[in-house]
């Protein structure tokens, strides 16, 4: 009997390896798992019965197109629609062995902060079935969470690896912008999305990592990582200069649970013999959030419009001509979120606005990088909560997209700046996980991975909820 | 008031790359519909592009032989609008940041050599093909249903466009026969109208000879050929300067010819201020030419078409200079022997009208005929000239074999001539000189075209004057 809920992948790669069990006996124990639990969690959006490869099984966000397996994005207009080809992270892990087990829920077209904006139905958190996992890549933070799958592979935009990481106890990478391909993602915004790890420890993160990190010809914006992936085995410190970041630690909305776990950490790194300075990323934290939703709405707005009914997916016939075959598929195929972000980005790129708005937060970014790469100067890695808050109820901001945009406030300013974040849940406030982030500079994947290692030994945090032990 | 025609063209040409310019398609124009399609040029979820190098080499081979400088970083940009042909909702193409800017192209003709500026050259992709079935001619109006065919969606596409610097409905002709004739020779492209392989666009306006105002221009569609271009420019000038002359203003709007048929006034249409929300195309780093390139690029150009008229008219004329080298035939020129103004009359006349292909002709052979060409009949050398193309052509098969030039046998037919025209023997001794050509007309009629007109004349002359 193998227990999903405790086992992390690099364990799982032991069984396989030692013969203690096969990738099929793997497969189907977490096929059992998720019709155990996930009627009330729905994580996955559909599951592969065979296991295709000699490996660890691992879910992807339906956002990552494998050859055969629907991919919805979570949206009804592409509902159906079954590419006819991989994505270049889909072939790494099938050239890995790792057999595809499911898709995963997400917010529609990667657009939202707790799965709750899926048209197949929001997932619930694995610690309190009455909260959100977070979102985007919620779907794929609860599976893992709750023993449904070793390992997933998430996207993030704004937050969307690491937020769900933070809200479901578990880890979570957004990788250095360029490092992984996004050929066969479904595009949300090109020039911020990124396909990232989300694991129950860090050196499963860095095993997933090596696996789909690497320049790829189908993607013209890949680089090949400077250095190679290295395990994490250090649990101690010594040498790294942390920074926290003033704006990002004191940030309006921070509830005074995740404050506490993170001051907590910030000490804990001092007594693993890190030094921790204080550092500060004023325009950044101030512009971040504003120039993120005028830079992936417009890039959105674009890379939605071949949405149109023409080729796949949805179509509803129209009255009298294109034009209204086009209105009408779109109307009934998107839903509100990915509509009002289409308006948003349109605008933002109109004649005579265009300077205002994107062309100006083209500009801000640009500062956002520079400030950040001033910090790195005396800093190794930089610090703060994930998220300002817990997992909240689903429900509760679903009607005020404000505030749910302000739940990407910490993530955002160095997803702004191309750079690699790691959460690593960091302990509990009421019960529920608190993620701490760590953002280093482009390509330090292994800083992240040594510090985020060290940390996880010394915090002893349990992966797995409460409520299913 | 004299009026100055004041025109501009877009012109925009397939380049013939092996596969497509952001995928790995073939270029197909005859194939089936639809087959040569993949997930990137049908716009699939999560498909990227991915430049096609060759094409970027092209355009800067091209950009180079117009003069132009090669930008150092050169951006692709979307340019966004909804249409069945445009699978993606927006085109892959280039905006304020193209990758060749500011060159010219002289263009000889009879007044000179008006040098025409080269705003921009940019690459770009072409659209699939939107098939309209169950309406006359395939036309939108009253289809029935729209198929879309995918196979060019994606073809690398060049756009050049010019500056409002030609001033007749001729210099744009020339121009856009000089344009084509130099991508033809780069070898990046076929530039065939008929097969699509090259369109363009004209913007016409006129303003008072002498002024250097810019007035309300037309744009005219679909011209389908260079000849038909310039009817339709200098038709259009002929409508701007009778609205001028009735006191009207000239509207802004864009003229849509019939393609087939030339005499169908064209479909008038205001332009729609489209908004394209262009923004830098994130999925792709922007181009820098590395500058070994460039210069190997410039280092590879052959002798350009251009610099060949200008060369050629300094010996003939800059309107037979420019047909000689937009017809190919200039290369065959320059290799054959004997009188200049001959060789080229016979090459653009007799020899074009045969269809031979000058690039298999044999100079040496082909330089006989000329030197023959008074001697023999007339069907005798539009005979050798079609032969001239084949394999082991000897101009001698044609010009000895047959040909009556001994005098002994002449002189007697002469005589006869002579005598039933006493008439006309006696009003060409009366001055009627002209009368030669009737005589000599004859002896060859009497010959059945076999004597050797030279020897003919000569006989007629002497027997004339005596």
């Amino acid at each position: 009997m193998i227990d999903t809920l405790r086992l992390t992948a690099e364990e799982a790669m032991g069984l396989i390896e030692r013969g203690e069990a096969s990738a099929a006996e793997l497969h189907s124990a977490y096929l059992d798992a998720i019709r155990e639990r996930d009627g009330e969690l729905h994580a996955y959006l559909r599951t592969v019965d065979e296991a295709d490869g000699a490996g660890v099984p691992i879910a992807f966000k339906d956002v990552i197109s494998s050859r055969g397996v629907e991919t919805t994005a979570g949206s009804k207009i592409l509902e159906g629609y079954v590419p006819v080809f991989d994505s270049t992270v889909a072939t790494r892990c099938r050239e890995a062995g790792l057999p595809l087990i499911g898709k995963t829920n997400m917010d529609e077209f990667a657009m939202g902060s707790s799965t709750e904006n899926s048209a197949y139905g929001p997932t619930r958190n694995p610690w309190d079935p009455g909260r959100v996992p977070g979102g985007s890549s919620g779907g794929s933070a609860a599976a893992v969470a709750a023993g449904l799958a070793p390992w997933a592979l998430g996207t993030d935009t704004g937050g969307s690896v690491k937020q769900p990481a933070s809200l479901c106890g578990i880890v979570g990478l957004r990788p250095t912008y360029g490092t992984v391909s996004r050929y066969g993602i479904v595009a949300f915004a090109s020039s911020l999305d990124q396909v990232g790890p989300m694991t129950k420890t860090v050196r499963d993160n860095a095993l997933l990592y090596r696996i789909i990190a690497g320049r790829d010809p189908c993607d013209t914006t890949t680089v090949e990582p400077p250095q190679p992936v290295e395990l994490p085995e250090r649990e101690d410190l010594k040498g790294i200069r942390v920074g926290v970041p003033k704006e990002l630690n004191e940030a309006e909305g921070i509830e005074p649970g995740v404050k506490e776990a993170a001051d907590r950490t910030i000490e804990l790194c001092r007594t693993l013999g890190a030094e921790v300075g204080e550092t500060t990323l004023p325009r950044s934290v101030e512009y971040g959030l504003a120039c993120y939703y005028l830079v992936a709405p417009a890039e959105a707005s674009s890379n939605l419009s071949r949405y149109d009914g023409v080729r796949y997916g949805l179509r509803v016939e129209g009255e009298n001509g294109v034009r209204s075959m086009y209105e009408r598929t779109r109307d009934a195929g998107f839903g509100d979120e990915p509509k009002r972000r289409i308006m948003l980005g349109a605008y933002a790129l109109s004649a005579g606005y265009y300077e205002a708005y994107y062309g100006q937060a083209q500009k801000v970014r640009t500062v956002i990088a520079q400030e950040h790469a001033a910090a790195f100067r005396s800093f190794d890695v930089l610090v703060s909560p994930t998220s300002p808050t817990v997992a909240f109820r689903l429900g509760e901001k679903a009607e005020n997209p404000l505030a749910m945009y302000l739940s990407d406030v910490l993530t955002i300013p160095s997803n702004m700046a191309g750079l690699p974040g790691l959460s690593i849940p960091c302990g509990l406030s009421e019960g529920l996980p608190v993620g701490f982030q760590l953002i280093g500079p482009q390509f330090s994947e292994n800083t992240l991975f040594h510090v985020g290692h060290a940390l996880e030994r010394a915090i002893g945090f349990d992966v797995v909820p409460g409520r299913l032990q | 008031m004299t009026w100055e025609p004041v025109i501009g063209l877009e012109i925009h040409i397939h380049l013939k790359t092996r596969t497509k310019m952001f995928c790995r398609c073939e270029v197909a124009y005859s194939e089936p519909e639809n087959t040569r399609t993949c997930p990137v040029c049908l716009a699939h979820p999560g498909s990227l592009p991915v430049p096609n190098a060759k094409a970027v080499e092209w355009t800067i081979k091209l950009g180079l032989a117009l003069g132009c400088r090669i930008a150092e970083r050169a951006v692709f940009h979307r340019k966004n609008y909804f249409y069945p042909d445009n699978p993606k909702g927006y085109q892959i193409s280039q905006y304020d940041e193209p990758l060749c800017v500011d060159g010219r192209l002289v263009v000889p003709g009879p007044d000179g050599e008006p040098e025409v500026g080269i705003v921009r050259a940019h690459l770009e992709e072409d659209a699939a093909k939107n098939v309209h079935t169950g309406s006359a001619q395939g036309r939108i109006a009253g289809a029935s249903a729209t198929l879309v065919d995918f196979n060019r969606a994606g073809t690398p596409l060049v756009e050049i466009v010019t500056r409002p610097d030609l001033r007749s409905a001729d210099d744009a002709r020339r121009f856009l026969q000089l344009l084509r004739q130099t991508v033809v020779e780069l070898g990046i492209s076929d530039a065939e109208m008929e097969k699509g392989s090259l369109r363009f666009d004209v913007n016409v306006s006129i303003r008072p000879q002498g002024s250097d105002e810019l007035r309300t221009r037309t744009e005219l569609k679909n011209l389908n050929s260079f000849a038909f271009a310039a009817k339709a420019i200098q038709r259009e000038v002929e409508r701007q300067t009778g609205i001028y002359e009735a006191g009207g203003e000239v509207e802004q709007e864009t003229l849509h010819f019939e393609p087939g048929t030339e005499s169908a006034p064209p479909l008038r249409s205001k332009e729609e201020a489209q908004d394209y929300r262009y923004f830098p195309e994130p999925d792709l780093v922007p181009l820098q030419p590395p500058a070994e390139l460039v210069e190997r690029v410039r280092a590879e150009l052959p002798e350009l078409p251009g610099a060949r008229i200008m060369r050629l008219a300094a010996e003939l004329d800059p309107d037979t200079a420019t047909d000689l080298v937009t017809s190919g035939r200039d290369a065959l020129f320059e290799r054959v022997p004997g009188d200049r103004r001959a060789v080229a009359n016979v090459l653009m006349n007799q020899f074009a009208a045969a269809g031979v292909d000058a690039a298999a002709v044999d100079p040496e052979e082909f330089g006989k005929l000329i030197e023959a060409r008074s001697r023999i009949p007339r069907e005798r050398l539009i005979e050798a000239l079609a032969a001239s193309g084949t394999p082991g052509f000897l101009a001698d098969d044609y010009l000895g074999d047959g040909l009556m030039a001994d005098t002994s046998e002449l002189e007697p037919i002469v005589d006869r001539i002579l005598e039933a025209n006493s008439g006309q023997v006696e009003a060409y001794r009366g001055g009627k000189e002209g009368l030669l050509g009737f005589f000599v007309g004859q002896v060859m009629r009497e010959t059945q075209g076999k004597a050797d007109p030279k020897v003919v004349n000569e006989l007629l002359r002497e027997k004339l004057s005596t």
